[in-house]
């Protein structure tokens, strides 16, 4: 790294606005030519509005871009590309009936001859170590390896800067490693890499500066080798992080919450079935569920929750009794309350106030709805508990949930159930796309309920909440369940496997451990 | 220069109320200007289509009476629409209310007393219930489109209305007229104003109406429709059934029909005949839409659209303008309707190209 070298790209004062929101503010940072350069900020704090900049899918209304020294103005994502710029994004953009070199194919702004195009495509996966069958189908492959598709794709271009966002959140930590070592490799070789993350572990074992944006500024620049993550975290949320306090050495009562080889039918063909999945989850327990996003995690929280019927009365049993064949409404009566991880939607109605999103699961337990007329003073008063009990920042019951930022309606949603005293709460991804404080909230109000006698099931793709909160853990892959882990015993490592390792059918086993793949030749 | 449409931070309320009136509006600009291009005299037109029913009071009891439909099945319809389920069927839904009830009328000719008008209305609400539900178990057994069906099933109703009183239902002494005998008095709906048309189902479509808006905000049932509407998931999540939304909106949709058709058989027709369908059913979806899917909204709505029907009817007689061009207003209303809806949501901004800091 020649300090007298431009800088390969310099942003100075980037500034946009948005309805209502200013989403960077002066924003100003520079990569040098092979730095590995993180961009660290909360949900919101406006990582992903600068990163399309960069690429050229919005405009800034200030400031100014440079790319090797010079100022540039990014029109389109494809200048971007001409420039040397490739980013593989956090959502795919993949086609699941068209093969690895088909997608591939169709993505590419020059047209080349197809067996030139696979010659490259071979021989980028060769030198990175990425391993994949060009001409598998997408819909047959693991996140993992789309992603790997996606890095391809950025890579044919030789870029002298990639743009990693969030790239981790869908991988195993095997996959993780893998990701990691390749894009060491390009570092090494030159390439910039702007990498886009909450995760500060990640940050710490892979970035040479980290740049800390908060609410749309950048409020730090730093070597993460130097900084914990506590303090990468209280720069991020710009203010002191406060600990989870859990007793030590809890006890467990009485199983509350038994399921016994519960299989629900997919509801489509790309979903993914329940497929004879037990457990057993004790008063005050925490009961963890990790796995890969897409692993049948939300068909299961629709089964427990209710929304989906299975065939057998049994396979659920609610303090004693069977509940598998009764309906939301009656497990909800009996104490069973879910809180699925799409907010908007599905937890509760974008455009219904807080007091209408209260009566949507409330009313029976706290008989909200006699005679059926809807006793809106009292949705109105449960709905201000709610709001104060947990802190939830909105302009009183009458706001529109839609109108919430989302740590503040997932604070919301998880009151909402939280405070109906739930003898069972089953949760999914209850800090997704929620900024720390909010997340630290809703943490202590899970142990809480826990701690009052409660059964919780946590299901998340976050491995470090699993492990901070959960006294049990199992993982979930392709619908089904393993065997519980006591989370004192079990392995980051073991974990990882059990979330990656029986990926795909028995004859076709992709991922091996350390994350490379098996391919016919 | 150039304009941009913005996302507004929140929906306008205040646009959710003008976008109706810019929609009248530009339908009475836009109308003059066309029957002036094909030359009628437009500004003509419009003036005999949506003043003259206001300004002149001799009008006013066929405003209520064109009304008192409208207003049943716009109700009926903006409750489904509020939960997606799309009943386009409601002029079916009316023919086959107005049989059933013809039906009782026909077979109890021979009596007479206060019990014959109540059971041809509930023969009228249960036709319509029976026609929508052919749609609904299409819908929650088989998921075929209830757009489709019950568009469909409204030929079909037509169908069976001429078939009946062509044949079986055909009055012996009518001279070979296709129709049935007039209803007694026992039959037909009284008047509530002396010495006008004003029948019994106009106060009671106001009622209906009313009745309707208190349910959809204050019950159960209208959380029940507005969830399912507004999120499914949401819904299923909350322990509201899709498919008993989907029957619920349709028997609803398809009873208020029903109880329209069977009061104009009763009232303006007393008999069934084969013009019995004037399209009620079709302009209560403009109705429906225009009133903002709110009971409320849908009186005013009524009024509105009642106002097209018979001013359309006047500038028939007084400027030859064709039957058709009413057709042409109430089309165009909703269109501009749907078209400045855009503007609930959406605001337009000028922007000033590629120079940093936009103006506000």
């Amino acid at each position: 790294m020649d300090a007298n070298l431009p800088h390969r790209l310099e942003l100075s004062g980037i500034t946009k606005q948005f309805p209502g929101v200013l989403a960077n503010d002066r924003v100003s940072f520079a990569v040098r030519p092979g730095e590995i350069h993180a961009l660290l900020g909360e949900n919101g704090a406006g990582k992903s509005t600068l990163v399309k900049m960069i690429y050229g899918v919005m405009q800034p209304d200030a400031g100014e871009i440079a790319w090797n020294g010079q100022a540039v103005t990014i029109a389109n994502p494809k200048q971007a590309r001409r420039l040397g710029i490739g980013m593989v994004f956090q959502h795919f953009s993949l086609f699941e009936a068209l093969t690895v070199f088909e997608n591939i194919a169709l993505g590419m702004d020059t047209s080349t001859g197809s067996r030139d195009l696979e010659a490259r495509i071979r021989e980028v996966m060769a030198t990175y170590d990425l391993k994949l069958d060009p001409h598998r189908v997408v819909s047959t492959l693991s996140v993992g390896e789309r992603q790997r598709i996606e890095i391809v794709r950025a890579l044919l271009l030789n870029p002298k800067l990639l743009i990693m966002d969030e790239p981790t959140s869908v991988l195993t930590p095997q996959e993780v490693e893998a990701l990691f070592e390749t894009l060491r490799q390009l570092a090494s070789e030159g390439c910039s890499i702007l990498y886009i993350s909450h995760k500060l572990h990640e940050i710490k074992a892979l970035c040479d500066t980290a740049t800390i944006l908060r609410a749309g500024r950048v409020v730090a620049t730093c070597d993460p080798k130097q900084e914990t993550s506590r303090s990468m975290a209280e720069k991020m949320i710009g203010a002191g992080l406060k600990d989870i306090a859990k007793a030590e050495n809890r006890s467990f009562g009485e199983p509350r919450l038994v399921v016994e080889r519960l299989s629900t039918r997919a509801e489509d063909e790309f979903g993914v079935a329940v497929d004879a999945v037990s457990c057993s989850v004790r008063s005050g327990e925490i009961f963890g569920i990790a796995g890969v996003a897409g692993n049948g995690q939300n068909a299961l929280l629709d089964a427990l929750s209710g929304e989906v019927l299975g065939t057998d009365a049994n396979a659920i049993i609610l303090d004693g009794k069977p509940v598998g064949l009764t309906d939301v409404n009656g497990r909800r009566k009996l104490g069973l309350c879910a809180v699925p991880e799409e907010r908007h939607g599905h937890a509760a109605v974008a455009d219904f106030t807080l007091a209408d999103n209260v009566v949507l699961t409330a009313r029976d337990r706290l008989k909200m709805a006699s005679g059926g007329l809807i006793d809106a003073g009292a949705a109105r008063t449960y709905t201000g508990k709610v709001i104060s009990t947990f802190d939830v920042k909105a302009t009183g019951t009458q706001a529109i949930a839609g109108s919430l930022s989302g740590g503040n309606l997932q604070k919301f949603i998880m009151g909402r159930e939280i405070l109906q005293r739930p003898c069972v709460l089953v949760v999914s991804q209850p800090t997704w796309g929620v900024d720390a404080g909010a997340a630290a909230a809703i943490h202590q109000a899970i142990v809480d309920l826990a701690a009052e006698g409660s059964a919780i099931v946590l299901i998340s793709q976050d491995l470090d909440e699993l492990l901070t909160l959960c006294d049990t853990i199992a993982v979930m892959n392709e619908g089904r369940l393993s065997r519980a882990l006591d989370v004192g015993e079990a392995s980051v490592e073991e974990i990882g496997l059990l979330m990656g390792g029986v990926h795909g059918t028995s004859e076709e086993t992709h991922i091996q451990p350390g994350g490379g793949v098996a391919v016919p030749a | 220069m150039q304009y941009r449409l913005e996302k507004r931070p929140e929906p306008s309320r205040l646009m959710l109320y003008l976008s109706p009136v810019a929609a009248v509006v530009l339908t009475a600009v836009v109308g003059a200007v066309i029957f002036s291009l094909i030359g009628y005299d437009g500004v003509g037109a419009v003036r005999e289509i949506f003043l003259t029913p206001i300004l002149n009071p001799l009008k006013w009891q066929d405003l209520g009476v064109k009304a008192a439909p409208l207003i049943l099945i716009g109700v009926g319809l903006a409750i489904g629409y509020k939960a997606n389920v799309w009943n386009i069927g409601a002029e079916g839904q009316y023919v086959i209310g107005g049989l059933a009830g013809t039906g009782v009328a026909l077979a109890t000719r021979d009596f007479s007393g206060p019990w014959i008008l109540p059971l041809m209305v509930l023969a009228g609400i249960l036709g319509g219930m029976a026609w929508a539900s052919i749609p609904a178990l299409l819908k929650t057994r088989l998921r075929v489109s209830e757009i489709l069906t019950s568009l469909m099933l409204t030929y079909v109703a037509i169908q069976v209305l001429n078939y009946l009183v062509l044949g079986p239902w055909k009055d012996p002494m009518g001279f070979g007229f296709p129709q049935t005998v007039m209803f007694t008095s026992s039959q037909s709906l009284p008047r509530v104003i002396p010495g006008t048309i004003v029948h019994l189902g106009v106060p009671l479509a106001f009622l209906i109406a009313l009745i309707a808006w208190l349910v959809m905000s204050r019950s159960l049932f209208g959380f029940q429709i507005r969830v399912v509407g507004a999120a499914p998931q949401a819904a299923r999540y909350g322990g509201f059934s899709a498919n008993r939304t989907i029957w619920l909106a349709l028997l609803v949709s398809g009873g208020l029909a029903g109880l329209a058709g069977i009061f104009e058989a009763a009232g303006p027709f007393g008999r069934m005949v084969p013009q019995f369908p004037t399209n009620y059913g079709f302009t209560a979806i403009i109705v429906a839409f225009l009133g903002r899917l709110n009971p409320l909204g849908v009186i005013f709505a009524g009024l509105a659209m009642a106002v097209a029907v018979v001013g359309g009817d006047v500038a028939q007689t007084t400027i030859r303008l064709p039957n058709a061009a009413v057709g042409i207003f109430q089309a165009m209303m909703l269109f501009f309707l749907l078209a400045s809806d855009i503007l609930v949501r959406y605001r337009l901004r000028r922007v000033v190209p590629q120079t940093a800091g936009s103006a506000a």
